[in-house]
């Protein structure tokens, strides 16, 4: 792996990650896989550890790092198990809006729990019929008095049904299209919000994805992040600052794929040969090796751009979220054929890193709007000049 | 409540091999650790101290680089660490071992509770726990696997034996050695890390304590080690094969002859 230069602070996180990994998640990867429980026990050492609050102002009992420090968090949780790295992570997506438009009030009320690992977050916006299109979106949110009436449905929400802290967006004036969205807090145990069924899913079967429903769903105008109409900015906003994240997720299991495939090419007899002895599977393995690096790099990178404060951060996270995950999925396939036949049952575990990699092309914005946010940026500052 | 820990820094012996030769240690190269039965010592008394307020301090004689020990005790939650340190010290014995770690828990003043791990594992004694309560004249219960009930003048706790365990009720301060069956040492938390790396450790020299010089150290170690060897690995036994009948004949005359 190439230096890049931690300070002893990362160098401690990394450490504090990596002993978690080993120790705690690990040894339950494979069965949370296959039961789908969801990792309470191994969230609760996390939040022990303080590492709910890595990217929390000191002032709300956070440890006062950013999305770096958050990156290496997860790449290393994900190494172990990209299911229990999710759950992790996802409770900073559904914190970020607070931290990013919050009111004083609400970071006070909200952030210091969530720090302490006390209560998880989740961040809702896709819907049944708004996913890549989030403009499409139903949900809607009344103005009544002192309190907004939430109406509508989010589907494939990570932490659903598990967090106490939701972050929703909602339609206040639908007339205006995206400009007619706002994001509101709601509490979990708020009269008119419940749950719909689990989700089966092909990979992080440790994470939960789960409906939120609203009927009438009363809340306090206080609630209100920001603005009416700010909605949809908070939500690109914080997708930018979370991002590299996934790319990290998208890292950490790629890594783990290829120090599975490295241990088990120089395990593996064929031919009367260790099979990592073959160049057919060492050039696979360099390449992987490559890849990984280059991914891990540009995460790092676009990490480091979004702590700096830089305004706008969205092509370089999009690069970063686009990269790592294509990697992750061409890595993860590489280790299952490596694992030969062996790669294709669950005994081993190259087939769950393959099933976990396939989610980070997908959700936060699939590859494809990474792609278009991408490219809007390209020809966005070639018009400016 | 305040509670002492009293830890040692060993080579980790997952990765130790003996030399054939001498029958020794190979110590070059080898990482030091906390012996891991302190590890338990250490949880315990960082949770007596979260359950009922007061002080949890660390405490090791050894060499300089114990510190890392400590301090590694400090991010499991330890307030305050001390090393005892001094080439007055070397070559101690359990005894003399005992009798300079009760000197410096004198020297710390107010105590109710001193843990420590059942033994070490380089030298396996046993004996340093229990020698330290000796040299306080306070009431030791070893081998504990929970402790029941803590309260102001006295505490209640299960012992482990071969057969079961017991339960003890001691008065305080006393001295308990602990098991691994009484907790699961937690990782350091990211705070406790942080705070271990800008504690100063105490360090106390003989200079220091309130010790009789001919009492420390090799002079103060009537133990001697004439020889240290492997202990021979216990031979095969005999396995009977064929039909039942057979093979119990076979086994009670074995028997029979063998108690005759």
């Amino acid at each position: 792996m190439i230096d890049y230069l931690f300070t002893e602070d990362q160098v401690m996180i990394r450490d504090l990650c990596r002993e978690i990994t080993d120790e705690k998640i690990r040894p339950v990867a494979a069965e949370l896989d296959r039961t789908e429980e969801f990792p309470w026990d191994v969230l609760k050492v996390m939040a022990d550890s303080d590492l709910f609050g890595l990217y929390i102002d000191e002032k709300y009992g956070g440890m006062g790092f950013g999305i770096m420090n958050l990156c290496i968090a997860t790449e290393e949780f994900s190494k172990g198990c990209g299911g229990i790295a999710i759950c992790y992570a996802a409770s900073a997506l559904g914190a970020y809006p607070i931290i990013l438009y919050g009111s004083e009030e609400q970071k006070e009320k909200y952030l210091p729990d969530l720090a302490a690992g006390k209560k998880l977050a989740a961040f809702g916006i896709t819907e049944p019929a708004a996913g890549s299109d989030a403009s499409a979106m139903q949900t809607t949110a009344k103005k009544d008095g002192n309190h907004y009436i939430l109406n509508g449905t989010k589907h494939f929400i990570t932490n659903g049904g598990e967090a106490q802290v939701y972050t929703v967006v909602a339609m206040t004036d639908k007339s205006k299209g995206a400009r007619g969205a706002s994001v509101f807090i709601v509490d979990k145990d708020t009269p008119g919000f419940t749950f719909g069924k689990k989700e089966d899913k092909l990979g992080i079967r440790a994470s939960a994805t789960r409906e939120l429903i609203f009927t009438d769903c009363k809340i306090p105008k206080e609630n209100l992040i920001g603005r009416e109409g700010q909605g949809f900015i908070v939500a690109m906003k914080t997708f930018d600052t979370s991002r590299p994240g996934i790319g990290a997720q998208a890292v950490g299991i790629a890594q783990g794929a290829l120090d599975a495939a490295l241990q088990y090419a120089r395990e593996r007899k064929q031919f009367g040969k260790s099979i990592s002895s073959f160049q057919g599977i060492q050039f696979m393995l360099a390449d992987m090796a490559t890849q990984i690096e280059a991914a891990r790099a540009l995460v790092y990178a676009s990490a480091r751009e979004v702590d700096s404060g830089k305004k706008n951060v969205s092509m370089n996270s999009a690069m970063a979220k686009l990269y790592a995950s294509d990697v992750a999925m061409k890595v993860t396939t590489d280790c299952v054929q490596i694992f030969g036949g062996y790669g294709y049952m669950k005994e081993y575990p190259a087939e769950k890193y393959m099933r976990d990699a396939k989610i980070t092309q997908i959700y936060e914005g699939t590859n494809q709007v990474q792609r278009n946010i991408i490219a809007l940026s390209l020809i966005k500052q070639k018009v400016r000049k | 409540m305040n509670v002492i820990i009293c830890i040692k820094q060993v080579p980790d012996t997952t990765q130790v091999q003996i030399d054939p030769e001498t029958n020794t240690l190979i110590r070059e190269g080898v990482e030091s650790i906390i012996n891991p039965f302190d590890m338990y010592a250490i949880e315990e008394g960082v949770r007596i101290k979260e359950k009922f307020g007061g002080k949890a301090t660390v405490l090791s004689m050894g060499p300089p680089q114990a510190e890392a020990a400590l301090k590694e005790a400090i991010s499991m939650g330890c307030d305050e660490a001390i090393l005892v340190s001094d080439r007055a010290f070397a070559g101690s014995d359990t005894l003399a071992t005992g009798y300079t770690l009760a000197k410096a828990i004198e020297k710390t003043g107010n105590f109710d509770i001193i843990l420590c791990g059942k033994q070490a594992s380089d030298g396996d004694t046993a004996q340093v726990g229990p020698g330290i309560a000796t040299q306080l004249d306070i009431p030791q219960v070893t081998y504990v696997k929970k402790i029941e009930k803590i309260e102001e003048k006295s505490a209640v706790v299960e012992r482990m034996t071969e057969e079961g365990y017991e339960i003890v009720q001691t008065s305080l301060p006393c001295l308990l050695t602990v098991v691994k069956e009484i907790n699961e040492p937690r990782i350091p938390s990211l705070k406790g890390r942080m705070k271990a790396k800008k504690t100063i450790v105490t360090s106390w020299k003989a200079i220091d304590l309130d010790v009789e010089e001919n009492r420390l150290g090799l002079t103060g170690s009537p133990t001697w080690v004439s020889k240290i060897f492997t202990p021979p690995a216990r031979p095969q036994g005999e396995i009977f094969e064929g039909p039942a009948d057979e093979t119990t004949s076979k086994l009670v005359n074995l028997l029979k002859n063998h108690l005759s």
